[in-house]
């Protein structure tokens, strides 16, 4: 479980998260909502210590994050797939995969083996460079990169991001997917709500920085005020 | 054949792959550091230079060649660990220029150190390997056992370049410190390790260069790499940054034209050998000529 507790962040003068709190229960995907600027990715940002927060604390496993290294924090399990996808254009998606696994104890040629049957795509362009690969072929890297590293958490910063709405409802069940069958506790970052109250069991919706709100993702998908003043979901 | 390779055609190839070995070792240094840390050393000649004298110093006190060899690597490898530690690493996320206009003053306070210390008079090592001429029916061959030798040597460190980049962890780690420090911290890398590794690396190998040169006819004096690095630095932008083999490859080209300038024209006007190079290879693939890359960031 990572348990967020009254999280505040500043960069310069700007407050880019206020005292912000919430739980994201193993096993579960907790989908963090909101317009641009709400603070979504600042939030990843600090969870994998790219960014120091001026104040509260960050709990995995009873240990608090807060001031250790990125690094660090990934050899943890704490894999963070970041906005834009993070795959390196100038490497071969195999090298891409091997990264993945480097800092983790796993087997590479294994872990190749379980990624390429998960997505055949790459299997296909394995000794491609990635500046050749389509939108939806670098997500699944991206995805394949962190599971390669077996991790108990995933970060995923907007993963639907350019994505035709038939790919992002493919990435979404996938995700799903994934959550049930590797048990991974998932913090799912996006501005698409309503592909991400789907498969979300709880949500949390920032709004300038601070929480709204935050619940099982039904209630919130069900709360019209919600939806219209925070989401952009239009409400029949 | 014989008198093929005694041929003042031969006399210019050998003499020009002999100074171009030296060109490449540098541009394999510069290879190293772009793929590693994207990072251009201006001081790499000068940091490698001051290696070799603290080698040489030690060769004055008896000991043989191959320890002095040990020696400047081991000093050109903590140096490099060293600058990357106090003066770039300060200077990360800053404008770009910064490093370079560092590693320049760097530079100067180096060969100003240098000769303060071991005044600007050349120095030579006394060679492993015999610097008299090969004979081919009583001609001289312009070829000698040390010029073949800095040939394999010029041709192992690529392979082991190639091979580290291409095949190993420690390089494909390397290589993504540099293009995605982000995303590679993200991945568990260790990248501040890398990157002082990187620098490592490269002054490693730089020393190389500066005591290959110092056992040469011509020896080192402190503001002798200067040159040497210039066309170092065309030889990696003609070969590609990312390319072990380019690199080898320029410089040896480089070598070729400063020689058959000097020999068919004049000394004064050798180096431009490697600027005419330069210029026909940024017209016909300005990526470099051994770039696998359509494009490259600089």
């Amino acid at each position: 479980m990572i348990r967020v507790q009254n999280l505040s962040v500043n960069y310069g003068a700007v407050r880019a998260l206020r005292d912000v709190s919430f739980e994201a229960p193993t096993g579960q995907i907790t989908a963090v909502l909101g317009a641009n600027g709400a603070g979504k990715t600042t939030l990843l940002r600090t969870i994998s210590g790219l960014v120091s927060p001026k104040t509260g604390s960050i709990h995995f496993d009873e240990r608090d994050l807060v001031g250790v290294a990125t690094e660090n924090i990934a050899r943890m399990g704490i894999a963070h797939v970041p906005e834009g996808r993070g795959v390196i254009e100038e490497l071969t998606v195999e090298e891409n995969l091997r990264l993945g696994a480097m800092a983790a104890k796993v087997d590479l040629a294994e872990g190749l083996r379980e990624q390429y049957e998960r997505f055949a795509a790459l299997g296909e362009r394995r000794k491609k460079l990635c500046s050749t690969l389509s939108g939806g072929e670098r997500q699944m890297l991206a995805m394949g990169r962190a599971l390669i590293a077996k991790p108990r958490v995933l970060l995923l910063d907007e993963p639907s991001l350019g994505l035709a709405p038939q790919v992002t409802a493919q990435l979404m069940r996938s995700i799903h997917d994934l959550c049930e069958s590797e048990h991974l506790t998932v913090i799912l970052v996006e501005q698409n709500a309503k592909s991400a109250l789907r498969i979300a069991h709880q949500a949390v919706v920032l709004h300038l920085g601070s929480a709204v709100a935050s619940g099982d993702a039904a209630s919130v998908a069900a709360n019209d005020d919600l939806r219209r003043y925070y989401l952009g979901v239009v409400v029949e | 054949m014989s008198a093929f390779l005694t041929s003042a055609f031969m006399h210019n190839i050998f003499g020009g792959l002999a100074q171009g070995v030296v060109y490449s070792l540098v541009a394999l240094s510069l290879v190293i550091i772009w793929q590693s840390t994207h990072v251009l050393n201006f001081a790499q000649g000068a940091m490698a230079m001051f290696a070799t004298y603290i080698g040489m110093t030690e060769i004055d006190r008896g000991i043989g060649y191959w320890w002095c060899v040990i020696i400047s690597v081991a000093v050109g490898m903590i140096l490099g660990g060293l600058t990357e530690r106090v003066l770039i690493r300060p200077l990360y996320g800053k404008p770009e220029i910064n490093p370079i206009v560092v590693m320049v003053g760097f530079l100067g306070v180096i060969e100003a150190l240098a000769a303060a210390i071991w005044t600007s008079t050349t120095r030579n090592i006394a060679e492993p390997f015999s610097q008299i001429f090969f004979h081919a029916n009583g001609n001289l061959v312009y070829l000698s056992p040390f010029i073949i030798f800095q040939i394999i040597l010029a041709i192992c460190i690529m392979l082991f370049v190639a091979a580290l980049f291409r095949f190993t962890k420690l390089g494909l780690q390397l290589r993504a410190s540099a293009l995605a420090p982000e995303v590679s911290r993200l991945l568990g890398i260790r990248v501040s390790r890398m990157l002082t590794i990187g620098w490592m690396l490269s002054a490693g190998v730089g020393a190389i260069a500066a005591v290959i040169q110092a056992s040469g006819s011509f020896g080192l004096f402190p503001t002798d790499m200067d040159g040497i690095f210039v066309a170092g630095f065309i030889a990696a932008a003609v070969g590609g940054l990312e390319s072990p083999i380019g690199a080898v490859a320029g410089g040896l080209l480089i070598g070729l034209a400063e020689q058959f300038i000097l020999s068919y024209w004049s000394p004064n006007v050798a180096p431009l050998g490697g600027i005419i190079i330069l210029v026909v290879a940024l017209m016909i693939r300005p990526q470099g000529l051994f770039t696998r890359q359509a494009g490259r960031r600089v």
